[in-house]
């Protein structure tokens, strides 16, 4: 046990250069990814000799990207006739005459569609009518939906517990109103557990929800774990809210109680209504940290009410540059904090504490992590362009924890941020990370200005490098 | 390079039979009905119906349908793999696709022969399996004195391993699923596939020929197939150049057509691959399976759990961090109270505060869960260990009893040799065993399970991993005779999914069929990924 634990320094480096790595290599020099791009070339040049137009045996597909013949395509195609074919009718008429039951359409096929049904395997074997009539113990496969006359004449007012949860099953017809006592109903609800089938479980349950008390119920439940599962279940998909609510009350379940309450949110669009509901959430018997999360939550929605209409006041009166060279492309209500934050750094970047959409104000308020923070509101700043605010940040000591000298996660995402913001060269000669200026260098263009700077700096003596 | 079916491989039972009761049910199911009908039909149904009945076959039926009644309409595939209804997440409590199960095996007993082994493991699978005997009880006599076309069906929970459904796939039908959604065996390719401006709904199966030979393979061995493909396809184009009129016609006729097919399949494939890499390359693909290898082996923790840190940070996408976080919690016993509650900050405050509804179902799930003070991964470690010294009763259950609800994969994963000791590079052109379908670095759980057992035809010698796995009271084997079976059939293997089953499952099982002379026949209650499984737990649709 524990013989992982013990690998070195060594075993470090050979472990990330193994083999199980590079058979995942995305570099462009990659000979599999331009061999990949040759074989596209000298596909599509075959283009010019394949001429698709008489083909019949491709599979056919309309332009609406669905295959000619399937139901889709032909819902399509006949959405704009609104009569049906002469045709159709016609063949509608002849399916007419089969009203009922009784009269099956002669199979075309091998295998006849009764015997087919009836379980025999052997093709071509036919049933006599009343065969098909009967509702004797041979094998149906057919789904029991129509309810042919026939199939009452074994209907008995008889059946036990057992049975009747074994017809359930079947799909077939069966009224529970005779199991009247309490003791019947319980015998039912048993034997339906006993069988698993979550459908008969959930249909007697249905039953009794409708013919026993809530006390009674519940108390009874208690007891019957799957029953009582089956019942949440199928409360929160038919959402009978209060019913639920009632439930874990009564079981003591408090969190889920808690729980269940906040999650009816989710159905108020309104965002004052949304915060007031929120309010009505605080206090319940969550977790310590949930109760926390949860008034962060309400805060949250608080602080983005108050943003946005201030912001959308600021946007509309048109003396704001920011708000006139960035227009804002969505309203900042209900998104998560982190959003708001980027938004934040982005439009109210210089505001001081004091204010509601000012970016310290959030950390303080919400406890944001330095190192969060310094992530946000440096993609914010950089697709800003805004050089100043990101050397600051870089110098703050905070951005220490981002230097590692194995597999700098941290400070290569920093790059990253930078060269798709087409940053400066500077900010990579101010940390002295001469190896990370080489890998910015390799992602310029070739003979360009940027070029130029950095093979200045690279050739410069008065920089000690780092690395 | 793509695996050929060894020349011994058993043939498969005629299947087209189910597809063609299924379409027979569906015709007489709306002729129960009299008069003229409108047939409203739920979107995700357009997809399963197609593979049964196409409109020439349905025609015009109207049918009414009620709010409460619905209508489950089962789909055979071509290796038996069902589509029941949407959301078909193993969410807690619900049992109601259970039945169908049973009534499936039932069919497939009934048109196939009894089954004269059966094996599984799992609370669903053992009361399918109940549920399945009562059936067959019930209505005793038809499958018996019938020849055994299936030699063995094995029953498999999700739950027993959802470590293998959390990783990310990395065999080409795997990578498909996982980028493009792959719903009923088909997928819509968008115009960056197609490479023109209409998407494209193609068909992924077996007659795609191109598809069939890479489905399997580790996505760095596609790229040199499919460039070998059109280097030979432009050399049979090439061959025109010196054809005399007769030649031609007679390529025109016989050549032409199969090369068209052949190069429109090629083409939307290379398109696939590029679209994939693409989408790689810019979620730093390499790093992410780094991390994730590394969780599966239980080293570098510490930087693992710094990068789903980061990762969330940085709001790359909801479903991921949540599933690198799953794939944390199961694999460690338990995320250090410390990390869950300053992950689960993290993730509130990148992905909204709402997501603590999220975090309530993973907990529940036992996908995302806090170690108990004091259930370090040591301390239950060297309970484990106590426990494979010494073999005193008592002390056995005392261990054992702290081990409940806990995943223990660790000592699974030691137990069953998953992670494999490399020596040099692990051949991905060659691959020696089942972990080829994670990079070499990992065998699936659930197949390294079914292959011991098949091996020793019981769960015997395996008493401990069915304990750490917490299923001890549901392995069941049950042997019935086997002389009326062929040695044919007994190669045959049905394996059964309660929960959902991933294309590198499927992949895997293969692998383990054609080194053994097996075939496997796959039953599931529906294709998952990771990002099906997250987003089923998620209370938030993203």
């Amino acid at each position: 046990m524990g013989l992982r634990m013990n690998r070195t320094k060594g075993d470090e480096e050979e472990y990330w250069n193994s083999s199980k790595f590079k058979a995942f290599t995305f570099d462009d020099e990659d000979d599999e990814l331009s061999q990949l791009k040759e074989s596209k070339r000298a596909v599509n040049s075959l283009r010019d000799f394949v001429d698709d137009d008489d083909d019949d045996d491709l599979e056919r597909v309309s332009w609406s990207g669905e295959p000619v013949g399937s139901i889709s395509w032909s819902i399509k195609e006949t959405a704009g006739n609104s009569g049906s074919s002469h045709e159709g009718r016609e063949q509608l008429k002849s399916r007419n005459s089969f009203s009922s039951y009784a009269q099956l359409p002669k199979p075309t096929s091998t295998y006849s569609l009764s015997s087919f049904f009836r379980g025999r395997t052997r093709p071509g074997s036919f049933q006599s009518l009343s065969d098909a009539l009967s509702d004797t113990p041979a094998k149906s496969y057919a789904p029991e939906l129509g309810r042919p006359k026939g199939e009452y004449r074994d209907y008995s007012n008889d059946w036990s517990p057992s049975d009747t949860v074994r017809r359930l099953r079947k799909g077939k017809v069966c009224s529970l109103e005779r199991f009247r006592s309490l003791q019947d109903k319980l015998q039912l609800l048993e034997e339906a557990v006993s069988m698993h089938d979550g459908n008969v479980i959930t249909a007697v349950l249905i039953f009794l929800k409708r013919t026993l008390s809530k006390e009674i119920l519940f108390r009874e439940l208690e007891v019957r774990q799957v029953a009582l599962r089956h019942l949440i279940h199928f409360l929160k998909e038919i959402g009978d809210q209060k019913l639920l609510l009632d439930l874990f009350r009564f079981l003591d379940r408090t969190e889920e109680l808690a729980l269940s309450h906040y999650r009816e949110h989710l159905n108020i669009q309104d965002p004052d209504k949304r915060k007031e509901f929120l309010k009505t959430c605080i206090g319940l018997p969550f977790s310590a940290e949930d109760s926390a999360h949860i008034q962060d939550h309400y805060t949250l929605l608080e602080r983005q009410i108050i943003i946005e209409a201030n912001d959308r006041h600021l946007e509309s009166a048109g003396q704001t540059e920011i708000f006139r060279k960035h227009p804002r492309k969505a309203s900042i209500l209900n998104m998560p904090l982190v959003t708001t934050l980027f938004y934040s750094c982005f439009y109210h970047y210089t505001e001081a504490e004091g204010t509601f959409s000012s970016p310290v104000n959030l950390k303080k308020t919400f406890k944001i992590p330095d190192k969060q923070y310094v992530l946000t509101a440096l993609a914010a700043r950089a697709k800003l362009r805004a050089w100043n605010d990101v050397d600051a940040l870089f110098t703050t000591k905070n951005w220490l924890g981002y230097t590692k000298k194995r597999a700098p996660i941290g400070f290569h995402r920093v790059v990253e941020i930078l060269h798709k913001n087409n940053a400066p060269v500077q900010t990579c000669r101010d940390l002295k990370d001469r190896q990370q200026l080489l890998a910015y260098r390799s992602k310029v263009d070739k003979g360009s200005a940027e070029e130029e700077k950095i093979d200045a700096l690279l050739s410069s003596s008065q920089i000690r490098w780092k690395n | 390079m793509a695996f050929p079916h060894r020349p011994d491989a058993p043939e498969l039972p005629d299947f087209s039979m189910l597809k063609r009761l299924a379409r027979d049910q569906l015709i007489y199911l709306l002729e129960q009905l009299p008069g003229k009908k409108d047939l409203f039909i739920e979107a995700d149904l357009m997809s399963p119906l197609d593979r049964i009945a196409n409109v020439s076959i349905l025609k015009i039926v109207l049918l009414g349908q009620t709010p409460h009644q619905e209508y489950a309409i089962h789909c055979h595939f071509m290796h038996v793999r069902w589509c029941l209804r949407k959301r078909e997440s193993m969410e807690e409590g619900d049992q109601r696709w259970i039945n169908t199960v049973a009534q499936a095996l039932h069919l497939l007993s009934t048109l196939y022969g009894p089954f004269p082994n059966c094996y599984g493991i799992g609370r669903c699978a053992k009361m399918a399996y109940e549920l399945w005997r009562n059936l067959e009880e019930e209505e005793d006599g038809e499958t018996k004195g019938r020849r055994p076309e299936i030699g063995h069906i094995f029953l498999l929970d999700r739950d027993v391993d959802f470590v293998t459904a959390l990783c990310s796939q990395v065999v080409y039908e795997g990578l498909v699923d996982d980028t493009f959604r792959i719903k009923c065996g088909s997928v819509d390719f968008g115009p960056e596939v197609t490479s023109c401006d209409k998407s494209l709904k193609v068909l992924l199966n077996a007659e795609d020929k191109v598809f069939n030979e890479i489905r399997n393979e580790h996505f760095s061995n596609v790229f040199g197939f499919l460039s070998q493909k059109a280097r030979n396809l432009q050399a049979q184009y090439d061959r025109r150049r010196g054809m005399d009129i007769k030649q031609m016609k007679n390529f025109v006729s016989q050549e032409l057509k199969g090369l068209k097919q052949e190069h429109r399949l090629l083409s939307l494939h290379i398109g696939a691959c590029e679209s994939i890499m693409k989408k790689k390359t810019k979620q730093d693909f390499q790093e992410l399976i780094k991390t994730e290898h590394a969780l599966l082996e239980g080293f570098n923790i510490r930087e693992s759990t710094s990068y789903i840190e980061e990762h969330i940070d940085r709001q790359v996408s909801p479903i991921e961090s949540l599933r690198l976080m799953c794939l944390l919690s199961i694999t460690e016993n338990g995320l250090i109270p410390k990390d869950y509650r300053s992950l689960k900050t993290q993730y509130l405050q990148s992905y909204g505060p709402e997501h603590l509804l999220t975090f309530s179902n993973l907990r529940r799930a036992g996908l995302l869960t806090e170690q108990a003070p004091g259930d370090t991964l040591t301390a239950v470690e060297s309970k484990v260990s106590k426990l494979v010294t010494d073999k005193a009763a008592g002390k056995i259950t005392d261990a054992f009893s702290s081990l409940a609800k806990r995943s223990n994969f660790r000592a699974i994963s030691k137990k069953l040799n998953l992670i494999p000791r490399v020596d040099g590079e692990y051949d991905l052109k060659v691959p020696r065993d089942m972990a080829y379908v994670f990079s070499g670095a990992y065998v699936p759980l659930s197949c390294r399970i079914i292959e011991q057992v098949l091996e020793r035809r019981s769960w015997q010698g395996l008493d401990e991993v069915v304990r750490l796995l917490n299923c001890s009271d549901f392995a069941f084997t049950d042997m019935t005779k086997e002389d009326k079976a062929s040695s044919e059939s007994l190669r045959l293997i049905l394996v059964v999914f309660l929960g959902g089953c991933t294309f590198s499952e499927i992949s895997a099982l293969r692998f383990l069929g054609r080194e053994k002379g097996y075939r496997f026949i796959f039953l599931t209650t529906a294709v998952t990924n990771s990002a099906r499984l997250m987003e089923a737990m998620s209370e938030v649709k993203a």
